[in-house]
C-alpha cells in the first residue's frame, strides 16, 4: 500500500528515486495491528528508496509531524528532496480490536481503564460543547452530510456515498451524543508526497506550484481530566498561530481547509482553533452552508476523515496531498475553489493532545 | 490486553478512593493533580504533597458508551463521566442512575468497584446522598 502511494507521488513529482535523501514515515498502530515494528526501512525498501528512513508516531497526527519535520529538514538545508507519508492497516483487527488499539492513544491509567474509547472521549467533548455554547446533534449531522457529499467525486475516498441528515440522526449510538455517522470509519490506506527545496525545483526544472509556507505544532495535556478546557482545543490554536505567523497570513485570508474530522465535533473544534470562527460559533457552520463546497470557506472538499477515510498514521500526509491537488486545480473538487491561493491543513493526535497545522500557497 | 506493568502511584491512589482518606496531589502553588507525578503539570513545581480529596464531586460531562473495547464488552451500555472534585477532575464510570436521568452538575462520590466484563478494578461514581 505504501509503495503504491510513494510511486504515484514520485511519478507525479517527476523526481528520480536516486535523488530522494530521506523518508519520513507516519504509522501509529502497526506494532499492534501487524505485529511489525521498525516499519520505516521496510517501507523505504518497498518503495525502492535507498535512503535513511524514520518512523514518526504521534497517534492520528503521525504523518502531520512527519511532514513538519521534513519541512524543517529542507528549510535547514540538510536535505533537498524527501518522501513523506504514512500507512495504516486497521481492518484486520475488526471493530472491537481497532477500538482497543486506537484507545492506546488515550491515557491508559485514567481514561482507558474508566472505559473511555475514542468516540467516548470526543462524546465527552461534544457534550461539554453543547452545554457551554449550545448546538445539537443535528448541527453535527450536517458536518457528516457535507463531507460525504464532497467525497462523491473523490476517487481516493473510502465512501463515495451520499448521506442524509435523517440517516445520520437515526444511526446507532456509539458513545452518546455521538452516533455511527458522527464517526470516521476504520480504514486501510497510505499517503505519500515528495517535498523538494526551492533550489532543487529550480535547478531540476520541477513543476512545483504549491509550497508549504507555514508549519506549526501544539501540545495539550494528554488526558481530558487534566485540561483547562473540555470544549476547546488549544493545541490546535497554538499550532495555527505558529503556522500563520510563519506564513505571514491571517485566518481570514484562507480560501480552503482540510481539517481533522475524526468525529463531527472535531471539525467544529478545529474551525474555532484555526481562527475561522469565534469560540462557540462553528457548530452551525455546515448547517448554514458556510463550509460546504458552495460556501465562503469550503472545508474538507476531499470528504474529510469522515468519508475519505482515516488510515490513522497516513492521514496527515493525505491532507497535504488533497490540498495540493485542490490548489493546483487537478482535484475533482477544484472547481469549487478556482481562485484559491491559500489552503490550511489541520491534523490532530488523540483528543488533540497533539496538533499540526500547515499553510499551503499556490503560485498562480 | 493485559499487562504485568507495575502502576505504582496510580494503584495506591485508586485504592485510597475506597478508604476514609482519598487524596490528590497539591503543589506549593495550590494546583491539583493525580499520581503518579514528580512535577506539577500546570506550573512545573516539584513540591508535591498529598491533600484530602473532597468527598463529593460534580459531573462536568458524560457519555453513554455503546461500543466498547474488549475489557468492557459486557458492561455496555455504561456511562463514562468526568467529575470535578475540588481542583482535580477524575474520569470514572457512573453507576446508580438511569442513563436518561444523568445530567451535568450531578453530585457524586467516587469509589472503587469492578468491571462486569473482567472483574477489573474500576473508578466508579455514585450519586451523593
Amino acid at each position: 500500500m505504501f509503495a503504491e502511494a510513494a510511486l504515484a507521488a514520485l511519478d507525479d513529482a517527476g523526481v528520480a528515486r536516486e535523488d530522494v535523501e530521506a523518508l519520513n514515515y507516519g504509522n501509529f498502530m502497526g506494532t499492534l495491528a501487524e505485529h511489525q515494528g521498525h516499519q520505516a526501512p521496510l517501507m523505504a525498501e518497498a518503495a525502492g528508496l535507498e535512503c535513511p528512513a524514520t518512523r514518526y508516531e504521534e497517534a492520528c497526527a503521525s504523518a502531520g509531524v512527519a511532514v513538519r519535520n521534513a519541512v524543517q529538514s529542507i528549510r535547514s538545508g540538510e536535505h533537498d528532496v524527501m518522501v513523506v507519508g504514512g500507512m495504516e492497516r486497521m481492518n484486520n483487527l475488526g471493530t472491537v480490536g481497532a477500538t482497543e488499539a486506537l484507545a492506546i492513544a488515550a491515557d491508559e491509567l485514567f481514561e482507558v481503564r474508566a472505559g473511555m474509547t475514542f468516540p467516548g472521549a470526543y462524546a465527552l467533548m461534544a457534550r461539554a460543547y453543547f452545554e457551554e455554547y449550545g448546538g445539537s446533534r443535528e448541527d453535527l449531522a450536517h458536518v457528516a452530510v457535507k463531507n460525504h457529499e464532497n467525497a462523491l467525486v473523490n476517487e481516493y475516498a473510502q465512501y463515495q456515498r451520499e448521506l442524509t441528515v435523517e440517516e445520520a440522526m437515526e444511526s446507532q449510538p456509539i458513545a452518546e451524543p455521538l452516533h455511527l455517522f458522527d464517526s470516521c470509519p476504520i480504514t486501510d490506506g497510505a499517503s505519500a508526497l515528495v517535498l523538494v527545496s526551492q533550489r532543487y525545483a529550480k535547478e531540476n526544472d520541477v513543476d512545483a506550484p504549491v509550497a508549504i509556507v507555514g508549519s506549526g505544532q501544539g501540545v495539550d495535556k494528554m488526558a481530558l481530566q487534566d485540561r483547562e478546557y473540555l470544549a476547546r482545543t488549544p493545541a490546535a490554536t497554538r499550532a495555527a498561530e505558529m503556522a500563520y505567523d510563519e506564513a505571514a497570513v491571517s485566518p481570514d485570508e484562507v480560501d480552503v481547509a482540510e481539517v481533522h474530522d475524526c468525529f463531527t465535533i472535531a471539525e467544529v473544534l478545529a474551525l474555532e482553533s484555526l481562527g475561522f470562527y469565534d469560540v462557540g460559533e462553528a457548530v452551525g457552520a455546515a448547517r448554514r452552508g458556510e463550509t460546504t463546497a458552495e460556501g465562503d470557506l469550503p472545508v474538507n472538499l476531499s470528504g474529510g476523515l469522515k468519508a475519505k477515510g482515516h488510515p490513522v498514521g497516513a492521514t496527515g500526509g493525505s491532507q497535504i496531498v488533497e490540498m495540493t491537488r485542490l490548489l493546483r486545480g487537478d482535484h475533482p473538487n477544484s472547481e469549487h475553489v478556482p481562485d484559491a491561493r491559500l489552503g490550511v491543513t489541520h491534523n490532530a493526535g488523540g483528543t488533540v493532545a497533539s496538533a499540526v497545522v500547515h499553510v499551503l500557497e499556490v503560485d498562480r | 490486553m493485559s499487562y504485568d506493568a507495575d502502576d505504582e502511584g496510580f494503584t495506591e491512589w485508586r485504592d485510597a478512593l475506597d478508604t476514609d482518606e482519598p487524596y490528590y496531589l497539591e503543589c506549593e502553588n495550590g494546583h491539583g493533580s493525580l499520581p503518579p507525578r514528580r512535577v506539577c503539570p500546570q506550573c512545573g513545581s516539584r513540591e508535591l504533597s498529598e491533600a484530602p480529596l473532597p468527598e463529593t464531586g460534580s459531573v462536568e460531562t458524560f457519555t453513554v458508551v455503546h461500543v466498547a473495547p474488549p475489557q468492557f464488552v459486557d458492561d455496555v451500555p455504561y456511562v463514562t463521566a468526568l467529575a470535578a472534585f475540588g481542583p482535580v477532575q477524575i474520569t470514572g464510570v457512573l453507576r446508580g442512575v438511569d442513563h436518561e436521568d444523568v445530567e451535568t452538575g450531578l453530585a457524586v462520590t467516587a469509589t472503587v468497584e469492578t468491571t462486569e466484563t473482567k472483574d477489573e478494578p474500576l473508578v466508579v461514581f455514585r450519586p451523593a446522598d
